[in-house]
């Protein structure tokens, strides 16, 4: 039967499972917002602004195992979604992006809400995708799923001209996919295997370190287990966080420039290091020279070639899904008559509770001021450790993750990469409809919350009844923190004049404010907002202006670099 | 140290663009780049000199082939390859350096393809080192316009980059 390109653009989405589409219409997409009106299946999200409606997909995906879809239109449209784009594609996070584009017959006219869509989204995407046929979509939508999901995961963009929305085509939706130039590694190569299990095997100080490639991968199960086996330490990059249970025993804590002490002296000391699905980023290995200065091994799992030595050289490769490897890993180590070396490691862990003894995430509570610090362990107490925990950036991200300790995957969402201001509202919108009935706290600070803060009305819309926990320091908290330690304490522009009265404001968009300026009513708050299952609310914690993160590891510097907050 | 890498390609709108926009975004070089379809339509071919060390060539080819509109990669450098050039060479000849332009041309295993009463077009193939001497040999200010193609790669024998 033949359809207009419109018709099967949702067939498309209906065919994929699509359950909710976020988007913001315009010219170029009025076919398909047609089409939309017409069926019940593909739920539309409103959006406030196009670049929330790619947080809001990015959010769904990373808190389920799904593609994220978003849709906008042409021009500005599309550079509006660009900022969305390029947060997923830093963190590796699964979305389709469809954009309208002015007819093919007007294409490089300069026409009217005319870019080059895919020229702008090349360097922050996986794939994209001008489609200048009808009967081109379905196999382009096909495609544009299975590059999001497969491999190393990430953003695809497709552009539909109008005409091409409205022309007619037969439409049949592809039952499976082959692209002959991506056949992404799945498999972990035995040898390798057999070899990365020997050197753990007979290390003295193994030490594990695990990112964001464990989450996309699905992998929390099989890295506990080997672990465990192991009886190594284990670390989690902020991408990585819940993907090792965090009140475990064997979790050392984040690492990195705000990692704990022993994660980052672990890093260092460790004589064989397995890293799993993790890519050395420069916030985690700040000084390479440093880090390479003393002696160890590296295993290095990744589905992506490109992340193996590429910042730091590796011994033993692997390329694979982490799912994938670390189940062979685990068949290899349970077959092999060599256990771990429990005398090497008996020394190895007194050497790490020393390190532990520095109680680097210590900080003063006080009864004056409430702490931010103070705040989240609150929340992580009120919402018994098993809430989605959304956040924007700046400081109040660092210490949500320090100090809500996640004992599951896809519970910690937040922009590592690209560190996006302004994720955290619509991310948090998205986790929520991927998740009703479940806890959601956005933990945001006045800046951020201030980059996307009309999706209050989104959330109106659609009743979602997210939490706001902001951290309202009056400052842009992690750029003032920079100031003071290396800039001579001069606070050029990170002081936020003339805040609105967020509660006020939360008010005017409908939902609940509520003002929180002491510690003791810090608690009560928290547990007054979570009781009220059905509504958003909006909480301003006037925190204490002057807190820094710490430890600190300033960039460029050694693991072993660190700045303790009793060092000042 | 100077690299050759051929990779086949989708014969895709957009292609080229990709594979340019990897080198400028992520800070490669590019000596030169070339690039064609071959004797299947569906595919182009594309030869790249470039330079790095060891780690940023290891990176080179990583990312080229984590294109998706990439097929395969090679790097020609690894083994034993022939690297050929074409120059057209546009020279101002009259009066006694006429013959001299033709002798040195000759001596190139150049040819005079286009003449009129003040030039000589002149073609010349090679690996680039070979067209550079050429350029040095002639007097510079006899020379009107020089084009060239950037190097085309093959491996030798059976080392064959296919699909
Ligand atoms: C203000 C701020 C401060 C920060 N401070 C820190 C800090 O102190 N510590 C810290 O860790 N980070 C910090 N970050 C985050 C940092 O910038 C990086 O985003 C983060 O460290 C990267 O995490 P990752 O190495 O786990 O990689 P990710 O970006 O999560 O990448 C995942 C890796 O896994 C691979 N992969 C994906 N899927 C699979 C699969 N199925 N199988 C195998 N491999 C797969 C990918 O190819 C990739 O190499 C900070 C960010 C901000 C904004
Ligand atoms: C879009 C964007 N612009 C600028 C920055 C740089 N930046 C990083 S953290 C930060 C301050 C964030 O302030 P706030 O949201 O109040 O959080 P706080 O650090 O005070 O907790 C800024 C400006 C950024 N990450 N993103
Ligand atoms: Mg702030």
């Amino acid at each position: 039967m033949e359809l207009t390109g419109a018709e099967i653009t949702i067939r498309c989405l209906q065919e994929e499972g699509v359950e909710y589409i976020f988007g913001y219409p315009g010219g170029a997409v009025l076919f398909i917002y047609d089409e939309l009106f017409k069926q019940d299946k593909v739920k539309h999200i409103l959006v406030r602004h196009e670049q929330a409606a790619v947080h809001a997909a990015d959010g769904y995906a990373r808190s389920t195992d799904k593609v994220g879809v978003a849709l906008v239109t042409s021009g500005p449209g599309v550079t509006n979604a660009v900022t969305g784009i390029a947060t997923a594609y830093l963190d590796s996070i699964p979305l389709v992006v469809i954009s309208g584009q002015v007819p093919t017959s007007f294409i490089g006219e300069d026409a009217f809400q005319e870019v080059d869509a895919v020229g702008i989204t090349r360097p922050c995407v996986k794939h994209n995708f001008l489609v200048k046929d009808p009967k081109d979509i379905a196999s382009t939508l096909k495609k544009a799923f299975y590059l999001a999901k497969s491999g190393r995961p990430g953003p695809v963009l497709v552009d539909i001209p109008k005409d091409v929305s409205n022309q007619k085509a037969e439409f049949s939706y592809p039952a499976t996919v082959n692209i002959r130039s991506y056949n992404p590694q799945v498999q972990g190569d035995i040898g390798q295997i057999k070899r990365a299990a020997q050197m753990l095997l007979e290390a003295k100080r193994p030490m594990v370190y695990a990112g964001g490639g464990v989450i996309l991968s699905d992998a929390s199960k099989q890295l506990t287990e080997l672990v465990r086996l192991l009886g190594a330490p284990c670390t989690n990059t902020l991408m990585g966080l819940g993907g090792y249970p965090a009140s475990d025993k064997q979790f050392v804590g984040m690492l990195g420039m705000h990692g704990t002490y022993e994660a980052n002296f672990g890093m260092q000391n460790c004589d064989v290091l397995l890293a799993v699905g993790a890519r050395f980023d420069d916030r985690v290995i700040g000084n390479v020279a440093h880090f390479n200065s003393v002696p160890r091994k590296i295993i290095h799992i990744d589905i992506d070639p490109a992340s193996i030595s590429k910042r730091v050289k590796v011994d033993v490769s692997i390329v694979g899904d982490v799912a994938h490897v670390l189940s062979d890993m685990l068949a290899v180590l349970n077959s092999s008559k060599q256990k771990p070396d429990a005398n090497a490691q008996k020394n190895w862990w007194k050497q790490i509770d020393e390190w532990r003894g520095a109680n680097s995430l210590s900080y003063k509570n006080s009864s004056e001021i409430i702490k931010p610090q103070y705040v989240i362990e609150t929340l992580h107490k009120i919402t018994h450790g098993d809430a989605f925990v959304v956040s924007d950036v700046g400081q109040h991200q660092m210490w949500a993750a320090q100090y809500y300790k996640f004992n599951q995957p896809r519970r910690w969402i937040n922009s590592g990469g690209l560190g996006t201001m302004g994720f955290g509202l619509p991310a948090a919108m998205g986790v929520q409809l991927a998740h009703p009935g479940a806890t959601v706290a956005c933990v945001t600070g006045e800046g951020s919350i201030q980059m996307n803060i009309q999706e209050l009305s989104t959330c109106k819309q659609y009743n979602v009844p997210i939490k706001i926990v902001a951290l309202n320091n009056r400052y842009l908290g992690m750029v003032r923190q920079w100031q003071e330690f290396f800039h001579g304490n001069r606070y050029s522009h990170s002081y936020m004049d003339a805040l609105p009265d967020f509660v006020k404001l939360a008010e005017a968009y409908g939902h609940v404010g509520i003002l929180v300026e002491k510690p003791s009513d810090v608690e009560g708050a928290l547990k007054e907002a979570f009781a009220r299952k059905n509504d958003l609310v909006f909480l301003d914690f006037r925190t204490d202006s002057t807190e820094n993160v710490y430890p600190m590891v300033p960039g460029g510097k050694g693991l072993s670099e660190v700045i303790l907050a009793e060092d000042l | 140290m100077r690299h050759i890498i051929s990779l086949l390609m989708e014969n895709e709108a957009g292609a080229l663009s990709r594979v340019a926009g990897l080198f400028s975004a992520r800070g490669y070089n590019i000596e030169s780049l070339t690039v064609a379809p071959t004797e299947d339509p569906t595919m182009s071919r594309m030869t790249i000199v470039t330079s790095g060390s060891d780690d940023v060539i290891e990176q080179i080819n990583k990312q080229l082939n984590k294109l998706v509109d990439v097929v395969t990669v090679m790097d020609l450098t690894d083994g034993d390859h022939i690297e050929r050039e074409l120059m057209l060479v546009k020279v101002l000849a009259t009066g006694e350096s006429r013959e001299e332009l033709k002798r040195i041309a000759d001596i190139f295993r150049g040819r005079i393809i286009d003449v009129s009463d003040k030039t000589y077009t002149i073609e010349l193939t090679g690996a680039g080192s070979k067209l550079d001497s050429f350029l040095q040999a002639i007097d510079r200010g006899l020379i009107l316009e020089t084009v060239r193609t950037g190097a085309s790669g093959i491996g030798r024998g059976d080392r064959i980059l296919k699909l």
